[in-house]
């Protein structure tokens, strides 16, 4: 009863941590530096990890599908197979599970850190609201990031199964491209991708920025936390995705 | 060390647009066709089998428009059609037939136009009067096995 309690205490402060941010987010715009600093540590340090992965994705789905597929004599739709897969499902599931575990727990830990050290604190007293200055910019660099590291995603993806599929296999190049672009829409495919991608930036920046704030300010509170926010943000990515997917391709 | 960063975010950003762009150019449809540009033509059938909004429309296996809606006309019992059709594409004769076919045994349906021989052309807002409804594979099959107990 007791950790009922308290987990719906802890989702009603969420919410209203939430909505502090939302509210700081307009005055950001007068110092957007700030942001742009937070898209390096968050958008541009993921990029590599991203492109890896997305690259040897798109490469094993590729290499899987091919093998399958002789056996109806299909490979031409190799590439369309691919391309529906990464714009739908992968590129967006698997970049905001890379984002959490790269950026989200970085964030938490960070400002987890900042407030074991008394940092946070030390602002109020200079009467600098730590949600705006601190909080606000790295919950928007990666709202802004995780559509980016999701188009890339699904890009390179797309690239490496050319590169396995045309250059390795011998599929026809002609075939991989007309086949995607005669069965892939790009309002009910890729927009609903992006879209995806944007609600997963969402959950991952705001679980992650709440876990550093709301964490217990010791060396072992920053650890749970950041192990938290990894657990939680991955489970939240999954069960959206489910939701967003139910709604969208009926 | 601000500049670095800036330049860095940019190239991050730039990378990012350059996907969407390849996904939304090279990885979709949103290159091969649009709709502007094109005059609508309507045709009734009485089944249209598996045809859906975007199949393709095309005349000797060469794509030329996509099918903008499906209605049914509780009046005449029948189904009809609206296509849009590339303009560059206007020289259809009124005579002009329009089928269901299927690509491959199991593959997706269309619809094909075979052109006539009747002066007058096709207009937007015309309507094609010949029309050859969909293939059912069931339906064959039932016909084929009655007219086999018939043998009989």
């Amino acid at each position: 009863m007791k950790a009922l309690i308290n987990s719906v205490s802890r989702l009603g402060r969420g919410t209203i941590f939430l909505s502090k941010i939302l509210a700081g987010i307009p005055q950001l715009f007068l110092r957007f530096q700030l942001v742009v600093q937070q898209v390096y540590s968050v958008g541009v340090q993921t990029l590599f990890i991203t492109l890896i992965a997305g690259l040897f994705v798109g490469m094993v789905l590729a290499l899987q599908l091919y093998y399958t597929l002789t056996t109806f004599g299909a490979t031409d739709t190799l590439g369309m197979i691919v391309d529906l897969s990464l714009v739908r499902e992968l590129g967006p599931v698997v970049a905001a599970l890379l984002f959490a575990g790269r950026a989200g727990s970085a964030l938490t830990a960070e400002i987890g850190l900042m407030k074991a050290t008394e940092q946070l604190s030390g602002l109020e007293m200079m009467a600098v609201d730590p949600v705006h200055r601190i909080i606000a910019p790295r919950f928007l660099a990666g709202f802004i990031s995780m559509p980016l590291l999701a188009a890339i995603f699904s890009a390179v993806g797309i690239l490496g199964a050319y590169s396995v599929g045309v250059d390795l296999l011998g599929v026809d190049s002609g075939a991989f491209w007309s086949q995607i672009q005669a069965k892939v829409d790009f309002y009910d495919d890729v927009m609903n991708g992006i879209i995806k991608s944007v609600v997963f930036g969402f959950i991952v920046s705001w679980i992650a920025v709440f876990e550093g704030y709301d964490c217990i300010p010791t060396s072992e509170g920053v650890a749970r936390a950041t192990t938290r926010t990894v657990v939680h943000s991955s489970l939240a990515v999954l069960a959206m995705d489910f939701v967003l997917t139910a709604i969208m391709y009926q | 060390m601000f500049r670095s960063i800036e330049i860095s975010v940019g190239l991050f950003v730039g990378i990012g647009l350059a996907a969407l762009f390849m996904l939304a150019m090279q990885a979709s449809n949103l290159g091969s066709f649009t709709s502007e540009g094109s005059y609508q033509v309507s045709a009734r059938f009485v089944n249209i089998g598996g045809l859906k909004v975007k199949s393709a429309v095309k005349v000797s296996g060469v794509k030329i428009g996509q099918v903008a809606d499906i209605d049914y006309d509780s009046n005449t019992f029948e189904a009809v059609v609206v296509m849009n059709i590339e303009d560059k594409f206007s020289q259809f004769p009124r005579d002009t037939i329009a089928s269901i076919f299927t690509s491959g045994l199991l593959g997706e349906q269309y619809i094909g136009l075979e052109p006539g021989g009747d002066i007058k052309l096709l207009e937007n807002q015309s309507e094609i009067r010949h029309t050859q409804s969909a293939m059912v594979l069931e339906q064959l099959i039932g016909q084929f096995l009655f007219s086999k107990s018939k043998d009989k």
